[in-house]
């Protein structure tokens, strides 16, 4: 033991290049050249713009599933709770603008319930899973379930749509936005951003870790457990509200197959970010870029005819498991 | 003398480029106990582990039935009748006792499991353990001890030639060690080979034939048990003369700070009441399971609880960790790795997570948490090899000395320390018995709880004993002897000053 390493913490960090760290980047950049190779159009704006917009739902819910992962938990429910929570804003605006036209108080309205209504889903999830002790896998299946099958109601089998009005009023919250990028990519953004700051800078981040690294020691260190684990679910809801938001406007619809899968590409973006599935350690900048990769695959299987679209869910299965097989321990097992 | 059935010659092992273990000669001889003693990372567990084949040498050989022999892996070393009991239980929690004791080998009939054999074989094993574990009970609902002795039976079960323990004693009382001396003495007796690993000196008196010290990766001395005493034992461990263990206790204060009175908790604890002094150091004594975890637990918030706790004259509330520590009463765990320390993490991250509002609201002060930690570092004179390091691979002292700092990051007026010096090695403890006088003369008030009676008799100048959920009496100043805290803790008397209503 020398002196130096106990006194240069910098250096300490700053180690040999940890493959398990950047592995997801590589693969992003790797991922981007490829496409620059096959095809040329593949940076340019208007393709860009597009990848990251589409991305952006799946994103800001990804977000706050990093945290929830990071804390030991799981959230399946979030894609139908998308779809429902959709359906519902679209009912309630319609029914507004019945009363009060076609105007700008009626989406905001509904931008007010969809995000109480994200909330209130979130709690009700985290609610059960910290008082009532139901596994997190279990109960949020369930909620899954009651979600999809209660927008299948609604929408009595088929599809809720916003009244044209309405629709082309809203429509700018998707398509317009300023500096020549949308509102999805900016909310994306600036979500990321204050999501890996919280996540590394704040007491709640580093409770999430301790919490899903041992939920015994985090007790035993006076961390309020049951309230982190609930706020992580809140937070997780909420963030499916923002997505509703910024995902109404670009269709006005919502149907029984609205956000089918969410949940598993949410996962899937957070795990292939670096974030342990188990709980303990999580990264919300990772998370980004799972996203990212994700979306770039199906969008360069797209532009290029060397293999076909319809494979996009295979590839992205491989990635999914050379992630987590690259960021397993490579030491040698005890 | 018989010949060795196991030895090592001349082995070396370094990992990467550090050399730990430097040229060691060490044999185990039928129907010998063996007793390999050292302080923390003196190299122990690794000479352990090379006998038992978990890993492999650098240099030198390892001899069996008077032949080298290459060892590829410890299933082959189980097969020739080498097993090793390690100190972190190999349990599967979900199965039963005796699903556990046959894992591997389980017996048969045709191609069918044969339930009723392996269950009445175990019923068998753990009868002559003396323990009440009922093999049908899965190992998650069993004591701690009891898991010992499982993990006991198991080796019992493979017909060992060698058998390797890794303090088999840690977890254990006096009553259930005795137990487990027994079983070792019959071992012995039928001929089998026993190395025998503990921190606890007397122990190795008893129960040893022969001692083997290790220091520095190095062997120090090797003698037969009846040339050596406990005292030559330790100077060896330590390279250097031990003054006295415990430092000289302070006087307490007349002020009671802590006055816990008819507390009860479901099942473990009934009608317990103690009173705890400023600057004072009370022990709670008692034998493991008699519910002085789980009283202690209860005092400081981790479980639910009727009865009062009144600190300092205010009234702590049942079941609110966070606000017991704010209030200044704090509570050490025995159980270091599952509740204490997160494994996985840095030093930096352990240390601060009770109090990290402290560090920066909202965002946390990275500079302010390293410096807390330069601080821990130095005033508990905890070993980092790196800074950024997972507390995991820390050695155990190391790491209960960063559990202390943990705990006292608060700056409480309370503390609870169960099992102070649980696995760590000699020197360490001298420096925690230190930590717990200064403490105490710096105007804290500290309840230690233990299974040492030494440790008890040693710092607390009163002692609460424990029996079966309730407190069975009280000892002060002369009064605190050995003989006095085990008549309590048996039971066997219920005179003493009786505190219970």
């Amino acid at each position: 033991m020398s002196a130096e390493s106990i006194s240069n913490t910098g250096a300490a960090r700053a180690r040999k290049v940890d493959l398990r760290v950047i592995g997801p980047l590589v693969a992003l950049v790797v991922l981007i050249l490829i496409g620059v190779m096959l095809n040329p159009n593949f940076l340019s704006y208007s393709n860009v713009t597009n990848v990251l917009a589409r991305s952006a739902f799946i994103g800001i819910i990804a977000i706050g599933m990093t945290f929830v992962i990071t804390a030991g938990g799981l959230d399946l429910s979030v894609g139908s709770m998308a779809a429902f929570v959709a359906g519902l804003m679209i009912m309630a605006m319609n029914w507004l603008s019945v009363s009060m036209g076609d105007s700008v108080v009626v989406i905001l309205l509904g931008i007010v319930l969809a995000l109480g209504a994200g909330l209130a889903a979130g709690f009700i999830n985290g609610i059960l899973i910290t008082r009532a002790g139901i596994e997190a896998f279990i109960l949020t299946l369930g909620t899954m379930g009651i979600y999809r099958s209660l927008i299948t109601w609604l929408a009595d089998g088929g599809t809720l749509s916003l009244g044209s009005g309405l629709s082309s009023l809203y429509s700018p919250v998707y398509y317009g936005g300023i500096l020549g990028l949308s509102w999805p990519i900016i909310v994306f953004a600036l979500l990321a951003i204050l999501g890996e700051i919280v996540m590394r800078h704040t007491a709640f981040g580093r409770h999430c870790a301790a919490i899903g690294s041992n939920e015994k020691v985090a007790r035993y260190s006076s961390v309020h457990v049951q309230r982190v684990k609930l706020a992580t679910y809140v937070l997780l809801g909420l963030s499916v509200g923002i997505a509703v938001v910024m995902y109404v406007p670009r269709l006005g619809s919502a149907s029984a197959t609205t956000g089918l899968l969410w949940e598993l590409e949410a996962i899937a973006a957070v795990i292939i970010g670096g974030t342990l599935l188990k709980g303990g350690f999580g990264r919300v900048w990772g998370t980004v870029v799972g996203v990212l990769i994700l979306s770039l695959i199906s969008n360069l299987l797209n532009l290029t005819d060397f293999v076909s679209p319809y494979l996009n869910g295979a590839i992205q299965g491989v990635v999914i498991i050379l992630a987590v097989v690259l960021q397993r321990n490579s030491g040698p097992a005890r | 003398m018989s010949e060795p059935i196991l030895a090592l010659k001349g082995v070396t092992k370094s990992f990467g480029p550090i050399e730990v273990l430097h040229g060691v000669d060490f044999a185990l001889r039928p129907g010998e106990v063996h007793a390999l003693i050292g302080e923390n990372g003196a190299g122990k567990s690794t000479t352990m582990k090379i006998l038992a084949g978990y890993l492999s040498q650098t240099r030198g050989e390892i001899i069996l039935d008077g032949k080298p022999i290459e060892f590829t892996g410890s299933d082959q070393v189980e097969d020739l009748g080498i097993i090793m009991i390690h100190q972190e239980f190999n349990l599967a929690e979900h199965l039963s006792v005796d699903q556990n004791v046959f894992l591997g080998r389980e017996l048969k009939r045709g191609w069918r499991l044969d339930h009723r054999a392996m269950r009445t074989r175990t019923a068998e094993l753990m009868s002559r353990l003396e323990s009440r574990a009922d093999p049908a009970t899965p190992v998650s609902e069993i004591s701690v001890p009891e898991k010992q002795m499982v993990e006991i039976a198991k080796a019992l079960s493979r017909q060992a030639r060698v058998l390797i323990m890794d303090e088999p004693t840690a977890v254990l009382t006096e009553r259930e060690t005795e137990v487990l001396f027994r079983q070792v003495e019959r071992l012995r007796d039928e001929g089998v080979a026993i190395l025998y690993t503990s921190h606890k000196l007397g122990e190795v008196k008893r129960i040893a034939d022969r001692v083997t010290v290790l220091r520095d990766g190095i062997m120090v001395r090797s003698d037969l048990i009846d040339d050596v005493t406990e005292d030559d034992m330790a100077t060896a461990m330590v390279g250097r003369e031990l003054s006295d263990l415990y430092p000289p206790k302070s006087d307490r204060g007349a002020e009671p700070i802590l006055e816990v009175s008819n507390v009860s908790v479901r099942g473990v604890v009934e009608n317990a009441s103690l009173t705890l002094h400023r600057g004072e150091v009370l022990g709670i004594g008692g034998l493991v399971g008699s519910g002085r975890t789980e009283l202690a637990e209860a005092i400081a918030g981790l479980r639910p609880r009727t009865g009062t706790v009144m600190l300092k004259g205010q009234p702590l509330a049942a079941g609110q960790v966070a606000q017991a520590m704010k209030a200044g009463l704090v509570y050490l765990t025995e159980d270091r790795k599952g509740a204490g320390l997160l494994l996985e993490k840095s030093l930096r991250e352990n240390l601060t997570l009770p109090l990290l509002k402290d560090f920066g609201r909202p965002l946390i002060d990275r500079k302010r948490e390293e410096a807390a930690l330069d601080r821990a570092i130095e005033d508990f004179a905890i070993k980092v090899p790196a800074r950024n390091m997972a507390v995991g691979d820390l050695s155990g002292g190391n790491q209960q000395k960063l559990l202390l700092a943990k705990t006292l990051l608060s700056d409480p007026d309370v503390v609870i320390i169960d099992e102070p010096t649980r696995g760590i090695d000699i020197g360490t403890k001298q420096q925690v018995y230190n930590l717990i006088a200064d403490l105490a003369a710096g105007g804290r008030s500290i309840i230690v709880i233990s299974s040492e009676m030494p440790e008890l008799i040693g710092l607390a100048s009163r002692v609460v004993v424990m029996h079966a959920g309730r407190v069975a009496g009280e000892l002060a100043g002369d009064a605190v002897t050995e003989n006095g805290i085990v008549r309590l803790a048996m039971g066997m008397e219920q005179s003493g000053k009786e505190n219970a209503a």
